[in-house]
């Protein structure tokens, strides 16, 4: 095995990637959540439209996006596999586990959070990203996101369905932030303080933006 | 008195300064082709044995090491405390290899040999520099230098120190020299092996006998030589400060294949331990001495005076070392300091609910420290509340992690209130005589550390145990025993065939099967309660000829009790503790008698050894060296049979005096 | 005190392990745990029966012998305490208390609650060390180290091995004890020459013994007798990935 794989393979290249990918990733939430809330213009959805069409049809963009799929790839392949070591590194498990009395539930929980978000991806992209990416592929043309926003947000249960993917984002990220630096290295008594500072600001406000606007629409404030 | 002519300790001529560098340089050489060849077995990893087996393993020899721990960092030298000593003069005090050397001797009661811990202190330098060479953190100054600290029985400052774990860092380097080795196949590690035997052929020391902890299979191991570095013999009261597991099995059986046991009656009782709590107690917990350097140890001046200690005024407390012993005054020796308590607990002055305790209180050095923090910080009206604030700050620094352990044992807070403590064993001087090249009366058998009888006397100073174990390891036995081995190159492979080993292996795997099948009524750890009363009460911290005596008939009725009662659970062909117990404490008993024996030979009291005949009117220990000035090397001749061999000690570079701190 | 106790019970590395429950009636709580199951073994072998096997050395805290999965916790209920620390006055009356062994791929049971934790031993081997050979060594004075920096080697230093970390990993991970080493040595200038073959070679080991990776729960550090700090297995992550991709080994 070269040098590169044996590094990637090994537990802490696993995490590398895992933490690589994961900031990768929050910074597509950044762009994803920015340009999304010009829906909150409330201008029947022109702002929202205006950035949509530069992101669906930008080279750069479209290049780049690539890498997006990549990254999602590498993290859920990745943590799959890294769940799967974690999980015969203890073939017996305890009668009795007080993990509570250590650890935070959701620390310990991140294969689970990000099963569920991993479900709630392939509902996401499937009324969206997917439809659209096609249409364009198919007939060159781009969709109407913003009206198809509207229409899928009027049921309630789809509502549900992205206010419990907001709030499993949430868990995960509040985790997931602050462990890619320590997995990255990045502990320093100077900077521990700002990064959870920002690591937990992040996790509250990117979901709650985001499940404000099937909520938003849902209840009529943006039309 | 003359040394018995079975004796020969093989001290080198010439100047004493000069002994050991002369020595090192006419000691025969064995080629590293022939080194190849050359097996020693090593027996213990602690700091003797570990810094032994890789350095051995260093110069080319092919080493096995053994331990019945899992894992040679387990060794008991990780439970050391308080420092280690090293004649490097680094604070500028004064200090020198003879100063060092002179210490040693004085502080041992002139019971040791002068050759042995000349060559200590000289080699006591090397040491620092190796252990900072491999990585142990010993602390520093701001500057970036070592620090040291006091110790009991010096007036200089030598002694290095990782907080209050210098042994744990000190054995962790060895143990990771070690685990080098191992990684690179030179030294192989045969971890949860116990030695129940040494096999000798033809005169000379050849193998052991090992039993696998863990499947019970006996194995059978050939070597040129072979090293015992397997501690103290502590646990021979059942009550001390060494591991559970700590044992005379191997020294032992040694011993009855022809080692003599050097001053088997010298035991050193520490004065600083935590107190016993009750009947459920199964060892005793050690504080550091390091902390006399800043505690005070005081009782009340009242008998029975049952007001909790920091009730008790200024006025009325008794600082009883100070007052007794001015010049050194808390930092006297172990065994005057360990006397001196029991003295004031028997005439009723004693504390806490049994009695058996003196408080070590550091109230003084909280408000000092706390003061210096003032100055340091240009603070000039600071409150008391501050004050004390900031020196429970540093004290916290100092010792925090044995304050913490206090407190956990006793559930008190030694911030708040003063600690009780009392003497407890600790370490024992005595054990396989050895020549100055480390040697038994076995050739190629080598004992180590504390498990021979060599540096320190009747009494050994604090600090002192490290700097022996990784001297014995690292720097003598690397050259002494090319000096034997030299002549052993034209041997071959020992092989395990030989019928020494066939009968050695029976004799074992019989003892076993006895064990086994007693099935009495009576557990082995009950039978080492019961040596361990008569060996506290009669052969502890004071004896005298007649309690010896009655000792000597109880431990023979103790043997044969266990011999008949014993019961031990399970089977031998798997992990069984309590067989491994078992055989332990059958091996304690026969100790515990010739320690009797011995104390009942010498009708003198020095360092550690003291009987109640022997003392002057203000209760100092009266030593005879007309006629006791000598090392007590004792021949196992069969089952209470021992025949006594002297050696002389020779004082050519130190004027003998009676030993005062005062 | 009366207690009552669930021990796990396996008679070798491959038999079937199981609990069996016994009840202590006179417990002090001034007993330590481990005197508390000395009580036990003793009741055990009155009554003929098999006591029960669990690894113990010097019982001050320090040799990281003992090693028990206490009420769902290693050492059991405190902080920064080993099990031999641990004493009976941290239990109530009429408490239940579960005794399990070390769990991990890596830890095989031997024998009710003693595990193998060779794996560790390996670990060392791999690279746990300064390659100085006796009597190479220069004046200790010689190489001035900060205090600051001495004192946090020191801090890494600290670690006695025990495998809590381990043992409270939902991953059985071992970074924490690894990290330790690689940080003391890392943190000293004598560690300097074979930092990055340190770092790869131990890790390599790790990961060979079958112990998991990190998730930065926590728990090890929580659980450690001797908290050492998660800071360690960051610097380790450092080392590690600057040493992977700055080394000449291919």
């Amino acid at each position: 095995m070269s040098w590169f794989s044996q590094t990637l393979t090994s537990s802490i290249g696993k995490k590398l990637l895992m933490a690589l990918t994961g900031l990768f990733l929050i910074s597509f939430l950044v762009v994803h959540a920015t340009i999304n809330a010009m829906i909150f213009y409330n201008d029947g959805g022109e702002t929202f439209s205006h950035w949509g069409h530069f992101m669906g049809t930008n080279p750069i963009i479209r290049t780049l996006e690539i890498g997006l799929v990549i990254g999602f790839i590498i993290h859920i392949a990745d943590g799959l596999l890294l769940w799967k070591n974690n999980r015969d590194a203890r073939p017996v498990k305890y009668a009795v586990n007080n993990a509570a009395a250590n650890s935070t539930w959701y620390s310990r929980s991140m294969g689970l959070l990000g099963t569920l978000l991993l479900i709630f991806l392939v509902v996401h992209t499937s009324q969206f990203w997917i439809p659209n990416r096609s249409n364009q592929f198919a007939t060159g043309e781009e969709l109407n996101l913003y009206q198809m926003m509207l229409e899928t947000f009027q049921n309630p249960v789809i509502v549900l369905v992205y206010v419990l993917g907001c709030i499993s984002l949430f868990w995960h990220l509040l985790h997931g932030f602050k462990s890619a630096f320590q997995s990255l290295g990045l502990n320093h008594v100077k900077y521990n303080g700002l990064i959870s500072f920002v690591g937990t600001a992040f996790s509250i406000i990117v979901p709650i933006l985001f499940a404000l606007m099937p909520i938003s629409i849902y209840l009529g404030w943006v039309k | 008195m003359a040394t018995s002519s079975r004796l020969d300790a093989k001290i080198p001529q010439g100047q004493l300064e000069s002994k050991w560098s002369k020595y090192r340089s006419s000691v025969p050489l064995v080629n590293p082709a022939n080194k190849r060849n050359l097996e020693i077995i090593v027996v213990g990893t602690g700091l003797a044995g570990a810094s032994a087996a890789a350095t051995l393993a260093e110069l080319g020899y092919k080493v096995k090491a053994f331990c019945f721990q899992d894992s040679p960092r387990r060794a008991h030298s990780i439970a050391a405390q308080g420092g280690i000593n090293a004649a490097k003069n680094y604070q500028n005090d004064g200090d020198s290899v003879y100063r060092l050397f002179y210490d040693t001797i004085k502080g041992g009661d002139y019971r040791s040999r002068e050759a042995n811990v000349h060559r200590l202190a000289e080699v006591s330098g090397n040491i620092i520099d190796q252990c900072v060479a491999a990585g142990v953190p010993f602390a520093r100054e701001y500057g970036g230098l070592l620090s040291n600290r006091s110790f009991g029985g010096t007036q200089v400052q030598r002694t290095f120190y990782a907080a209050g774990q210098t042994g744990q860092q000190l054995l962790l380097g060895a143990y990771s020299g070690l685990q080098r080795q191992v990684g690179m196949g030179t030294v192989k590690m045969y971890n949860r092996h116990e030695m129940l035997d040494v096999v000798n052929i033809d005169g000379k020391c050849r193998g052991i006998i090992a039993r696998n902890l863990i499947t019970g299979e006996i194995e059978r191991h050939g070597g040129h030589a072979v090293l015992l570095c397997t501690g103290g013999y502590g646990n021979v009261f059942y009550l001390s400060t060494n591991a559970m597991g700590s044992n005379v099995t191997a020294a032992w059986k040694a011993h009855k294949r022809g080692a003599f046991f050097g001053n088997p009656c010298f035991t050193q009782i520490h004065p600083t331990c935590i107190p016993v709590s009750g009947e459920h107690q199964s060892k005793l917990t050690l504080m550091s001495e390091s902390l006399r350097n800043d505690g005070r140890i005081w009782v009340p001046k009242k008998q029975n005076d049952n007001r909790p200690g920091n009730e008790i005024p200024e006025a009325e407390r008794d600082y009883y070392l100070e007052r007794r012993y001015p010049a050194f005054g808390n930092l006297v020796p172990r065994d005057i300091a360990s006397r001196a308590a029991k003295e004031r607990c028997d005439a009723g002055f004693g504390v806490g609910t049994s009695k058996l305790a003196v408080y070590l209180d550091f109230a003084a050095a909280v408000e000092r420290y706390g003061r210096g923090e003032a100055n340091k910080n240009n603070i000039h009206n600071a409150s008391d509340a501050d004050i004390i604030t900031w020196g429970k700050a540093v004290v916290k620094e100092k010792y925090g992690n044995l304050f913490d352990m206090y407190k956990q044992i006793t559930g008190e807070d030694p911030y708040e209130v003063p600690m009780r403590i009392y003497p407890a064993v600790h370490y024992t001087m005595g054990g396989l005589w050895v020549d100055y090249n480390l040697m038994t009366t076995v050739p190629g058998l080598y004992s180590l550390g504390e498990a021979n009888f060599s540096d320190h006397g009747a009494n050994r100073l604090g600090a002192s145990a490290l700097m022996q174990g990784l001297a014995d390891g690292y720097f003598v036995i690397p050259y002494t025993i090319g000096n034997y081995l030299a002549s052993e190159i034209r041997t071959g492979k020992i092989s395990t065939d030989h019928e020494a080993f066939v009968k050695a292996e029976a004799e074992v795997k019989d003892r076993i099967d006895t064990l086994l099948r007693i099935q009495g009524k009576t557990s082995p750890e009950l039978f080492h309660r019961r040596l361990g009363k008569i060996m506290w009460e009669k052969c502890g911290m004071a004896r005298n000829a007649q309690g010896l005596k009655e000792a000597i008939e109880e431990i023979r009725q103790l043997r044969r009790d266990f011999w008949s009662d014993v019961k031990v659970m399970g089977t031998a062909n798997y992990f069984n503790p309590e067989l491994d117990k078992a055989n332990r404490v059958a091996d304690f008993i026969e100790l515990g008698e010739l320690m009797c024996i011995d104390a009942l030979d010498r009708n003198e009291s020095c360092g550690g050894h003291f009987r109640e005949e022997y003392q002057t009117e203000e209760g100092e220990a009266m030593r005879d060296d007309e006629n006791y000035m000598y090392v007590s090397a004792w021949e196992h001749k069969g089952l209470e049979n021992w025949e006594l061999h002297k050696e002389e000690l020779v004082y050519e570079n130190i004027k003998i005096a009676q030993r005062s701190y005062k | 005190m009366r207690l009552s106790l669930k021990v796990w019970r396996q008679s070798n590395k491959d038999a079937a392990g199981g609990f069996e429950e016994y009840k202590l009636d006179h417990v002090s709580p001034d007993m330590s745990f481990l005197e508390m199951f000395d009580v036990l073994n003793e009741q055990l072998v009155v009554e003929g029966k098999e006591p029960v096997s669990f690894d113990h050395d010097c019982r001050e805290g320090i040799c990281g012998a003992c090693s028990m999965y206490i009420n769902g916790r290693p050492h059991g209920p405190l902080r920064g305490v080993t099990t031999c620390q641990l004493h009976m006055r941290s239990f109530n009356d009429g408490d239940t208390i579960v005794v399990e062994p070390w769990r991990a791929q890596a830890f095989p049971v031997i024998k009710d609650l003693v595990v193998d934790r060779d794996a560790f031993d390996r670990v060392i081997s791999a690279g746990g060390f300064v390659s100085v050979n006796t009597g190479n060594a220069q004046d200790a004075n010689a190489l001035p180290i900060a205090k600051e920096a001495a004192d946090d080697a020191f801090a890494a230093a600290a670690c006695i091995g025990c495998g809590a970390c381990v043992a409270a990993c939902k991953n059985a991970s071992a970074m924490l004890f690894v990290s330790a080493k690689i940080s003391q040595l890392a943190l000293l200038p004598q560690g300097q020459a074979e930092r990055s073959i340190r770092a790869e070679k131990m890790v390599a080991q790790m990961d060979a013994e079958g112990f998991g990776a990190c998730t930065n729960t926590g728990a090890c550090s929580a659980e450690c007798p001797k908290e050492i700090s998660l800071e360690n297995i960051a610097r380790m992550n450092r080392e590690y990935i600057g040493a992977k991709f700055s080394s000449s080994a291919v």
